[in-house]
């Protein structure tokens, strides 16, 4: 293990049953947990854009329903408000079930936070996080009646504002696909040409795609990368057209696509072996690496279990931190989150035995 | 005579504090009517009740003087004064 990245690392883990955060340096770390007992974390965010981060979660609990929780100082205490922080218009007759996605907004808009829901919608908070405003252009969107839930529900799960141009975010939703709005939400389109539906009559239909994630690096903005309910892609013009770069990995399925803080062509994901074979390919722990944007990847090993590994990776449970030396981190299913210090090269086992995994999100502190 | 609401221990905070709340009524009226009223003077208790449709959240039971609301009729049930609200969360969960 390279140990020569030794800075502080808060690594914020939500659960089927709670948050869970983790505080190291790469070989000892200190957990504590469960925060928000008996709510599952689908959505974790860490806010750098704060002098001491913020964190933000979204938590719902069987009983007493969805909500948002903040904190300022590293999760010793939270805050919530007193009305509901994500909610839905009165004539929408819509009711929030989930929040799946908490993203900060670019860095000149440093209060602007956004949150992906279901029902599949989009909101933004322009307090740092703790209210939202509905975002009704997507809302309004005509194809909203042909998007249909997948396994999960159907959610607005990924959200990537521009780094530089205000107004234009990209979501990704199950299922639906891309969307794109240029002028702050009054109004989108969708964005998918080129990535499969193979489940729809038409297999390239303009919408309905099941994308499972889509990442984007700020310095590169117009490149953006995806991880398909069975496809793997990648867009060089804004999300306009996909093209597949799954040539090299051993399966094309999977959930989470992350890219390296500091290296545009770095990418990170977790196969799967198939749709209906949700397991890590010959039941070893391997997170794939490409470092030129999708031609050709990696295996990432070094200690990872390395046989009888039958747990899966989600969506939001691989991330890497804003280090100098980027570290990479994710949760399973079966409880368990690693981390690598050292951009995905070495491997340590940073917690176990939590409940499923669902969120991970780390930064230096 | 009031309405009286009993609130279980993970509402407590909610509330202030309070383990049960009371709702002055002139006459009789709805179990919608009652949550509006606390909902007008505990928010916070309120989004954990029911939704922002204004719908009774699913794991939550309200008793209506023993009776499970939804055999009353959910939130239109009626209720009269000196009437006990009793708000139990379901058994759910794994």
């Amino acid at each position: 293990m390279d140990t020569s990245n030794t800075q502080q690392v808060l690594v914020a883990i939500g659960t089927r049953k709670g948050l869970f955060l983790a505080t190291g340096s790469g070989v000892d770390w200190e957990v504590t947990g469960p925060h928000h007992a008996m709510t599952d974390v689908y959505a974790v965010a860490i806010d750098t854009r704060r002098a001491t981060p913020r964190l933000l979660v979204g938590i719902t609990s069987e009983h007493w329903g969805p909500s948002v929780a903040v904190s300022d100082d590293l999760g010793r205490t939270w805050t919530e408000p007193d009305h509901a922080p994500v909610a839905f218009p009165t004539d929408t007759g819509a009711a929030l079930a989930r929040v799946w996605q908490l993203a900060p907004g670019p860095v000149d808009e440093p209060d602007v936070v956004y949150a992906g829901v279901e029902p599949s919608a989009l909101f933004r908070s322009e307090d740092g996080g703790l209210t939202y405003e509905f975002v009704r252009g997507l809302w309004d969107h005509p194809h909203r009646e042909h998007w249909m839930p997948g396994f999960g529900g159907q959610a607005v799960h990924s959200v990537l504002p521009h780094p530089r141009e205000a107004g234009r975010v990209t979501v990704a939703m199950s299922t639906g696909g891309v969307y794109v709005t240029e002028d702050g939400g009054r109004s989108f389109g969708a964005s998918n040409q080129g990535i499969s539906a193979y489940f729809m009559p038409d297999p390239y239909p303009e919408f309905g795609q099941c994308v499972h994630k889509i990442a984007q690096h700020p310095d590169r903005p117009e490149r953006f990368f995806a991880q398909n309910h069975h496809g793997v892609y990648r867009s060089d013009d804004g999300a306009r057209t996909w093209q597949s770069i799954a040539d090299g990995l051993p399966s094309d399925f999977g959930f989470p696509m992350v890219v390296h803080p500091h290296k545009p062509d770095t990418i990170y994901t977790f196969p799967l072996v198939a749709d209906a074979m949700r397991f890590p390919p010959d039941g070893r722990c391997r997170v794939y690496r490409s470092d030129d944007a999708g031609a050709t990847w990696r295996a990432l090993t070094e200690g990872l279990p390395s046989e009888g590994y039958w747990s899966a990776v989600m969506r939001d449970a691989l991330c890497v931190d804003n280090a100098q030396t980027a570290g990479v981190y994710f949760g399973t299913r079966c409880g368990e989150v690693y981390a690598s210090r050292d951009e995905g090269e070495h491997w340590t086992r940073v917690a176990a035995h939590l409940p499923d995994v669902f969120s991970v999100r780390a930064a230096v502190i | 005579m009031p309405v009286t609401v009993v609130l279980p221990a993970a509402l407590h905070p909610r509330a202030g504090g309070r383990t049960t709340l009371e709702v002055d009524i002139p006459a009789p009226t709805t179990l919608n009517d009652i949550l509006d009223v606390i909902a007008a003077r505990y928010p916070d208790l309120s989004r954990r009740i029911r939704d922002e449709t204004g719908a009774l959240r699913r794991h939550v039971n309200f008793f209506i003087d023993g009776e499970e609301s939804r055999r009353l009729g959910g939130g239109d049930a009626p209720i009269t004064p000196d009437t006990r609200i009793e708000l139990i969360p379901s058994v759910a969960g794994g």
